[in-house]
């Protein structure tokens, strides 16, 4: 007979946390199990960028202090993968051999990171993804071997999407040159819409960095990628920064329904009764679009998170309305989006502030603000709640956002009494 | 728990809560509460910052006009927290949400998460927000620079 535990968490980032937490709140006493292949304390992933840059102290990169699990009486296994997930006996299978069975289970797998089809990728040199910290410390390294030799790398970065440019903003300070390769024909095209793509890609060539859209590798050679255009360039160091993929194979290998994510209900529950997703490995339904598509932000990871660990200890709560959002910084240029970008387009360009709000069926469900906007929840407010924009004096708004801009009653409501 | 609760009714707009808040958390004070060293706790160039906002709401006329102070509601479902990618908020056992300044990398996804646009970029560009300021005082800073009782620290179901 192998070990039991009551709760057992796949995944020690956001969602895993999120979890932890929720269930905590329900359940103070049950036995928690949080398994993960990476062999670290919860660390915050999107700081592996501030890390390379050496914005980030080492002791700073983690998400929950040092004694987290010990507190909330947590137990883990870190360097552990989990090879199979087995509903029917309520049990998982470790690359350890080892057998664990649960009450309740939680995927929380996070994504892949996903790598063209290119020839010569698995032996390329001196290349790296960046979604983990181990690639973080993996170029790190190679920007180091470099300036033991006296230079500052030559860097290419495929992928001109979130992650390419947070890899991009990471290495300026210690690069000699930087390439940006992406196939689409814009920058962040799943984040931004055409406007904000502009803006971004004028702002990347400003900062004297070299952006080639339409263009891809190839072929990996020895420290240097042949393009799809021909040429050739050489580089020190390369970053695969194509895009994630949610991590559904434990999922699928257990017979879970999945359709390029974990297919998961209101409560966070899979097909299978006692077995939850949360997370980047997720289908959740957006309530800006309408549709169920794959969010992969860490608020989204948190609060699923939270919200499955509710439900596994007993409680009945539906998440939370979720939909897209982003607050990104490169280099000093401020983007925020939120929600999808449909319905009428209101712009409005005011000093030096560039914002798109989108409207359908009078209620706002997305916007996008270029440079520094305090306030801009109140915006992100009306798209979760879904407001009737017949409620609140719009055209102030969407100048400023205010609470002045809303009824009496609503703020009574906001500022007068507890929620 | 206890929070700051607005009656926009009597609210002067004074914005004595605003300056008391972006003094409230130096330290050096004497018994009374009062600041020692103002020279030292005030820097022209990078002049505190306060938590609290006041908004105004001009109508058409004077007597229409609005004024109430806003601050951290310390949300029972606090998105800033549940939002924020370094871990750098939480929220105590006590309800009160804080923030760590070493953690804080001022990505701002806190402020795109607060439905009330509570958060105040400082001056260093990480995130300051109300925590209450009640280590020193039983009441927050703000409230008790109130002089019309716009503002309160009670208990409300
Ligand atoms: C460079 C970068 C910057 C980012 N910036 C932002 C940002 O600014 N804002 C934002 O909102 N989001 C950002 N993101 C996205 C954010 O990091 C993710 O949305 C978030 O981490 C998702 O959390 P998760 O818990 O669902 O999954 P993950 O963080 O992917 O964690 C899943 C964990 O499960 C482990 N695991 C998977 N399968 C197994 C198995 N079979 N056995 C054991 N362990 C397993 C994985 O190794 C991993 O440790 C960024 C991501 C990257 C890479």
């Amino acid at each position: 007979m192998g070990k039991h535990t009551k709760y057992l968490i796949i995944g020690n980032s956001a969602a895993g946390i999120g979890a932890v937490e929720g269930i905590r709140i329900a359940d103070p006493l049950g036995q928690i199990l949080v398994i993960s292949d990476e062999d670290y304390h919860t660390y915050s992933r999107p700081l592996i960028s501030y890390w390379l840059e050496g914005k980030v102290a080492d002791e700073n990169i983690y998400y929950r202090d040092p004694d987290y699990y010990s507190s909330q009486d947590v137990q883990v296994k870190l360097g552990d993968k989990v090879l199979e997930l087995n509903p029917s006996d309520k049990s998982v299978t470790l690359d350890t051999g080892e057998e664990i069975r649960f009450d309740k289970c939680l995927l929380a797998t996070g994504s892949h990171p996903f790598v063209p089809p290119i020839k010569g990728k698995d032996t390329a040199k001196n290349a790296t993804t960046f979604t983990k910290m181990e690639d973080a410390l993996k170029a790190d390294e190679i920007i180091k071997e470099c300036e033991l030799e006296g230079r500052k790398p030559k860097v290419i970065i495929l992928g001109a999407g979130l992650i390419g440019l947070k890899a991009c903003e990471a290495i300026y300070d210690q690069a000699d040159e930087i390439t940006i390769l992406d196939l689409a024909d814009r920058v962040m095209p799943s984040v931004f819409n055409k406007n904000a793509s502009e803006v971004m890609e004028e702002f990347i060539k400003s900062k004297g960095i070299n952006l080639l859209l339409q263009t891809s590798i190839d072929e990996i050679l020895d420290k240097q990628v042949r393009l799809t255009n021909g040429e050739t360039l050489d580089y020190d160091l390369l970053f695969l920064a194509v895009g994630t993929r949610p991590a559904v194979e434990l999922a699928e290998g257990a017979g879970i329904e999945t359709d390029r994510g974990i297919v998961v209900d209101p409560y966070q529950q899979t097909s299978e009764a006692n077995i939850y997703a949360a997370g980047d490995c997720t289908l959740s339904f957006d309530i800006s679009s309408q549709s169920v598509k794959n969010i992969a932000i860490l608020p989204n990871a948190y609060i699923q998170g939270k919200y499955a660990g509710l439900n596994m200890a007993g409680q009945d709560v539906q998440t939370e309305e979720l939909f897209p959002l982003n607050s990104m910084g490169f280099l000093g240029l401020h983007l925020i989006t939120a929600g999808c970008y449909d319905g009428e387009s209101i712009i409005v360009d005011d000093d030096g502030v560039y914002k798109e709000f989108f409207v359908k069926d009078n209620k706002l469900i997305g916007y996008i603000i270029i440079g520094t906007c305090e306030r801009s929840g109140i915006y992100t407010h009306l798209i979760r709640k879904q407001t009737d924009l017949s409620e609140v004096d719009f055209d102030s708004l969407i100048l400023e956002p205010t609470l002045s801009s809303f009824g009496k009653q609503d703020r009574f409501n906001k500022l007068s009494r507890p929620h | 728990m206890k929070r700051v609760y607005v009656n926009e009714d009597v609210c002067l707009g004074c914005h004595l809560c605003e300056y008391e808040c972006a003094f409230s958390t130096v330290k050096d004070r004497d018994d009374t509460g009062k600041i020692n060293n103002m020279f030292k706790a005030f820097n022209r160039d990078v002049s505190p910052k306060s938590k609290i906002r006041i908004e105004e709401l001009n109508g058409d006329n004077p007597e229409e006009k609005i004024n109430f102070a806003v601050s951290c509601r310390h949300c029972e479902t606090p998105y800033c927290v549940m939002g924020c990618i370094t871990g750098a908020l939480s929220q105590g056992e006590d309800g009160v949400i804080r923030i760590n300044h070493d953690k804080c990398i001022g990505c701002r996804t806190c402020i795109v998460m607060c439905p009330y646009g509570c958060l105040v970029i400082n001056n260093d560009k990480t995130m300051l927000k109300c925590e209450l300021c009640t280590e020193h005082n039983e009441t927050p800073a703000c409230v008790k620079a109130c002089p019309n009782r716009a503002i309160v620290y009670e208990e409300r179901e």
